[in-house]
């Protein structure tokens, strides 16, 4: 059995008027120690799929299980990194860490705890802001303080919401990497499942790659395996064959899906496929949501 | 530097402008004393403002500090019951359903209705003076309190599972600093309200007070000590309001 299987998933939220079906027998599994992206357009229900892997939702059916044990609420050893930072304001980035550090290890004595946090701050190359608030941090700093946070308490799984969402292009990309190599340098290894809508960013990332097709409700592609070396730079993706073959395969499935037309994408020519793959891939342009 | 001279003198001139309208309603109304023969009765109160002649002769100073102390401790007791309720009906839709209907109909009670009560039930008039402030400036702190719960971002919320806190670390970590604002909000217009109930009771009950002064001296037909009182009440009230506003400004800027 995978370390995080889900199975016959269903969830669906009630509107003024009517219930609106998001997820409909949705199955997902990832090995341990896997990162895996899920692709798709915003309103897709994605972060609706991430946050019942999570706990953080009940589902109205189905059930998702990691390591063997059936998920009813956020496990000890998961972490969540959110699109908007979700720092505490009235804290400061070491203060932020600490608290996540001490609800993790309510045992270890406070002067540890601050110790651990600040490793994990330094180790996101924030040594020299660990006394600022939020609102004295830029963008890209917040994020590395949640991204911080969320390493800081040793996790086994890591859910990662739009990560980058928030942040420009370069910014995004530095932190990518960062991202990247913190996966690669911890003790133990973690799991890791990311939902974007950037099939760039998910290429650079994971080990598979499942695009997620908005409903509603939402169904699963088949995933696909991203069979490159790590680390990967953005550059060498733009001329690398292999990547060019998944993101073409992904940007078909996920055009295939939009609205109700022919999927030109899968019957056009290769190259054609991959400009137009580029296009929708670009960094910061997001896939359009689907067409009612 | 013209303009902000005349800009900063411009309260001065609004206050002469009601000087004047004062001075010409003396001329009307015979019993009303005239702006300078208020001051000329009045000022052995405020040049000796620590002089005590007597159990209600005493200097302005002497007088604001007893009604001071007494609103200080209504308030206190008021704001000590109305912050944790707050937090309570912030948190808890059930208690808010139950609860709200009965806040809605106490809310408007005027103190003058709660003060024979609380004689009723303490026997005394300090005590039942200490509960009409109480009851009176509670509402502001429960209601201001109660919304800045509800206006608690969900991202907080977010924080709060996915971190698995405890009950009461996100308490004293997520929702006490998040409504802290709120409660300062709260905090300043129920002093307000506290000040306006202690003249009230005051007068009610003739405890010594700038309030009891008030009464007292209407009863012995002194009426430029009635406008002096008047005035000492307004600039207390003026001040208390300010510094109230001044703590809140530190705690938004934090």
């Amino acid at each position: 059995m995978a370390f995080i299987e889900a199975t016959g998933v269903s969830k669906s939220f009630q509107t003024p008027r009517a219930r609106k079906p998001v997820l409909r027998d949705v199955a997902f599994s990832v090995e341990r120690g896997e990162f895996v992206s899920i692709v798709g357009a915003m309103g897709s229900g994605k972060s609706t799929f991430l946050s019942i892997l999570a706990g953080l939702t009940a589902p109205d059916a189905g059930t998702v299980v990691i390591d063997g044990v059936p998920v009813t609420g956020i496990r000890r050893d998961a972490a969540f990194v959110f699109q908007n930072y979700s720092l505490l304001p009235w804290f400061t980035a070491l203060e932020n860490v600490r608290l996540a550090v001490g609800a993790a290890f309510p045992e270890l004595p406070v002067h540890e705890q601050r110790a651990q946090a600040e490793r994990a701050l330094e180790q996101v190359g924030l040594a020299n802001a660990v006394h600022r608030r939020p609102s004295q941090l830029s963008g890209g700093m917040r994020q590395r303080v949640a991204i911080a946070r969320a390493f800081a308490t040793r996790p086994t799984v890591l859910f990662l919401d739009e990560p980058f969402g928030a942040l420009d292009a370069l910014t995004r990309e530095t932190l990518q990497q960062d991202l990247a190599k913190l996966c690669s340098s911890a003790e133990r290894p973690v799991t890791i499942v990311m939902i974007t809508n950037s099939v760039e960013e998910a290429l650079l990332l994971s080990d598979r790659i499942v695009p997620i097709m908005a409903g509603p409700p939402a169904t699963l592609g088949s995933p696909i395996s991203v069979d490159l070396p790590k680390p990967r730079s953005i550059a060498h993706l733009a001329r690398d064959e292999q990547a060019s073959h998944v993101r073409v395969h992904v940007v078909a499935t996920l055009t295939a899906a939009l609205g109700h037309r022919k999927p030109r994408a899968a019957t056009g020519s290769a190259a054609q496929a991959d400009a137009r793959a580029r296009d929708a891939a670009g960094g910061t342009v997001a896939l359009a949501p689907a067409e009612e | 530097m013209v303009k902000s001279l005349a800009h900063r003198l411009l309260p001065l001139v609004g206050v002469g402008l009601a000087l004047l309208v004062w001075w010409a309603a003396s001329l009307q109304i015979p019993d009303l004393p005239s702006p300078w023969r208020t001051w000329e009765e009045s000022k052995i109160y405020i040049l000796e403002p620590l002089e005590k002649r007597g159990e209600t002769d005493q200097g302005i100073a002497l007088l604001a500090y007893y009604s001071l102390v007494r609103v200080a401790e209504g308030f206190l007791l008021g704001i000590a019951i109305a912050t944790p309720l707050g937090f309570l009906f912030g948190v808890s839709p059930i208690l808010t359903r139950m609860f709200d209907p009965l806040m809605q109909i106490m809310r408007p009670i005027s103190p003058l209705a709660w003060l024979p009560l609380g004689l009723v039930l303490f026997q005394k008039s300090e005590p039942a003076a200490l509960f009409a402030i109480a009851v009176c400036s509670m509402w502001p702190t429960l209601v201001n309190t109660m919304q800045g719960v509800r206006a608690i971002p969900q991202d907080y919320w977010n924080v709060a599972k996915v971190l698995r806190l405890s009950r009461w670390t996100t308490f004293t970590k997520i929702i006490v600093p998040a409504t802290l604002p709120y409660m300062f909000t709260g905090y300043r217009l129920s002093l307000g309200i506290a000040w306006l109930v202690i003249v009230a009771s005051e007068m009610l009950t003739g405890t010594p007070g700038v309030g009891g002064f008030l009464w007292q001296e209407y009863n012995s037909l002194v009426y430029a000590h009635i406008l002096l009182a008047i005035v000492t009440i307004g600039v207390i009230g003026f001040v208390l309001d300010r510094l109230m506003g001044m703590a809140e400004a530190r705690l938004r800027a934090a």
